[in-house]
């Protein structure tokens, strides 16, 4: 069986004791950072990515994966003890998680959602490795006309799914495609929108980028209101009852399947993910009543959900080089910086790194299951540290990270820059994740036009005679004829509603 | 003229304020053709398009809409200490060194919130700047000046 040596390789890969090692302490840290209310993965990820760069990249990228479905974990302690979700694809653990601790039964909460993270992390992982040799197969035959509008449909994805404007989501992701072109041509060799400033010849950096738009603009929105006391529950029993085993375990099945599919979806990813399975959860129960009171299936089918969508979402972004999400952006920009370029290729070329990284997930689900529950202590001592203590801690490894990615201080008030701009679209409305998407994508995009018009002798329709190019394209116009109808666009405001401002401080 | 969104009205001049200047300047570049793109080419779409999508919501949020024309809590007090107290950082950190620019950083940022406490901030900046020197400068090995340049000599 070529899966069952391909994960022999993975397993050899990340045995070593270094791969180990930083295997741990990404879920670690990234549970830590994650538990902090208002930070979540992307947030976690840009603070600790200029830690990895003395990596090899695939210890880099173990550690980042780490991170990522540690942080995520993270969040979810969080809304169960403290009613804050600590990233967004745990806000729905707030509606029952919440309620289950105050029944005194937050130790139950916190052993379901780890273990349902367990059972959907292994489940997804498995199927990542199962995709992954076909999809990069096929996607090796693509030409530039069938990466153009696969990468047209990935973006027109992550704004269907987006709340708010439909049209004001277009115009981020356009700004974010113009932000990817800066910099150094590199058909050319020609500057464009450097100004002669010499830290932009090489483009606008990611780490700046992400950075200034999702950690410090989240600062500055957090700091609006005063700081609330929060209520920490009592921590008690942490086995669940039998009873309690036999209703969750049903849900995580369904979690974990909702879930998977969604990661692969562009745009889908670990928030939708966690939502629509709660929202299945609720629909088929006999006992819709008893969701939002603290019923264990509305923590066990959301949170395998959330992280059977984390990890499938590596499915696209590994075969195809097409992140589906924010988050996944954050990983293809962290896999750049490390000389690595995501798609097809990485399967053949780096088969160590890739399988690595793989088994890497299963590993560290393993590690966190074992990690978090004796650690639970400590994130409540962490969840007590006040946010004036906290933020400004935030921003001192924020600035000392974006300054020893480049060791420039340019990157520094670029990060202001984007604070700033990340702030203005918080208050306007328009949701900053599409702009990652877009810049990680621009210069993929731009290549791909200019190499499609070029076989194409300048003729455009070659994006509409190519059978899988036109399928992408009719799919991108598909998705946007259907969040164009209002009665889809009411369902869409009423599942994103939830998470609007006003939800945390109930 | 009625303003009936503000937020869209906003948005849409920012989208214009990045779209218009981008295609002016990507007229400067190498546009060639179709089958020859130049280095312009791909930006002045992109500008042209962000320009149109600007305009588009723009006018939208004049002629119609749901009527939201409420105002935009913009806390400019926190905004300016928090991106100040970064750039500050930034600005500070290779004449004077880390100690001195995160006690900057740690006593303006600390400011913006409402609980602020000169004591508290103060005991925060020198335990963070502990921390820092344990963790990025002896564990990590970062490259960061510590010292003031006047004192090590370096630039």
């Amino acid at each position: 069986m070529e899966l069952l040596s391909n994960l022999a390789l993975g397993f050899q890969t990340v045995i070593s004791p270094q791969n180990l090692l930083y295997c741990f302490l990404g879920t670690l840290i990234g549970t830590l950072i994650g538990v902090l209310p208002g930070i979540g993965p992307v947030q976690t990820i840009a603070i600790l990515l200029p830690t990895t760069f003395a990596l090899p990249p695939v210890t880099a990228l173990i550690m980042l994966a780490g991170i990522y479905y540690g942080a995520q974990y993270g969040g979810s302690t969080t809304s169960i003890l403290v009613n804050v979700p600590g990233e967004a694809s745990s806000v729905v653990t707030c509606l029952d998680g919440y309620q289950m601790a105050l029944k005194g039964r937050a130790g139950a909460a916190l052993t379901i959602s780890a273990l349902a993270s367990f059972v959907a992390g292994c489940f997804a992982t498995f199927l990542l490795a199962l995709l992954a040799v076909p999809l990069s197969e096929l996607a090796l035959k693509f030409g530039p006309a069938e990466y153009f509008s696969l990468m047209v449909f990935g973006l027109i994805g992550s704004i269907v799914f987006a709340s708010g404007s439909l049209i004001k989501a277009v115009g981020v992701i356009v700004l974010g495609l113009l932000l990817g072109v800066v910099g150094t041509d590199i058909t050319s060799g020609s500057q464009r929108f450097s100004f002669g400033i010499s830290e932009l010849a090489d483009g606008i950096g990611f780490v700046p980028l992400a950075m200034g738009l999702f950690g410090i603009s989240e600062i500055i929105k957090s700091l609006e209101q005063r700081e609330k006391k929060k209520m920490l529950s009592k921590i008690s029993g942490f086995w669940m009852t039998k009873k309690e085993l036999k209703a969750s375990a049903p849900a995580v099945v369904r979690g974990t399947l909702t879930g998977s599919l969604l990661g692969i979806l562009p745009g889908g990813g670990a928030i939708l993910a966690s939502f629509i399975s709660y929202m299945l959860e609720k629909k088929i129960s006999r006992d819709p009543e008893s969701f939002g009171k603290g019923n264990i299936r509305g923590v066990a089918s959301p949170e395998s959900a959330n992280n059977a969508a984390a990890q499938t979402s590596f499915v696209p972004l590994l075969t195809l080089g097409i992140p589906p999400n924010v988050v996944i952006a954050m990983m293809a920009g962290a896999m750049i910086i490390h000389g690595i370029q995501p798609g097809p290729r990485v399967i053949i070329s780096n088969p160590e790194l890739f399988w690595g990284v793989i088994v890497s997930m299963w590993v560290g689900n393993l590690m966190l299951l074992i990690l978090n529950l004796p650690l639970i202590g400590i994130w409540v001592k962490l969840l007590s540290v006040p946010y004036r203590v906290l933020y400004p801690a935030i921003l001192l490894f924020c600035c000392i990270g974006i300054y020893s990615v480049n060791n420039n201080t340019f990157d520094i008030g670029l990060t202001a820059f984007f604070g700033l701009l990340g702030y203005l679209f918080a208050k306007l409305e328009c949701e900053p994740a599409p702009l990652i998407l877009g810049f990680v994508l621009g210069p993929m995009m731009e290549e791909n036009l200019r190499r499609g018009m070029l076989l194409s002798r300048g003729d455009p329709t070659v994006f509409f005679t190519r059978p899988l190019s036109l399928a992408f394209l009719l799919m991108a116009f598909a998705m946007l004829i259907i969040v164009a109808v209002p009665a889809i666009r009411r369902r869409r405001k009423d599942a994103f509603g939830q998470e609007g401002e006003e939800f945390p401080k109930k | 003229m009625h303003i009936r969104n503000t937020r869209d009205f906003y948005a849409g001049l920012v989208f214009l304020l990045f779209g218009i200047p981008a295609m002016v300047l990507s007229r400067g570049y190498q546009i060639g053709t179709a089958a020859k793109m130049g280095s312009g080419y791909f930006p002045f779409l992109l500008g042209g398009l962000l320009t149109v999508l600007g305009l588009v919501i723009l006018l939208r949020s004049i002629s119609r809409g749901e009527g939201r024309g409420k105002e935009i809590s913009f806390r400019a007090k926190q905004t300016v200490l928090v991106l100040s107290s970064v750039i500050l950082f930034g600005l500070l950190l290779r004449p004077f060194g880390l100690l001195l620019s995160t006690l900057i950083l740690v006593l303006i940022s600390s400011m913006a919130s409402f609980e602020f406490k000169m004591k508290v901030a103060i005991l925060n900046a020198f335990i963070l700047l502990i921390i820092v020197l344990i963790i990025f400068v002896y564990f990590l090995k970062f490259q960061i000046p510590v010292w003031p340049s006047f004192l090590t000599g370096r630039t």
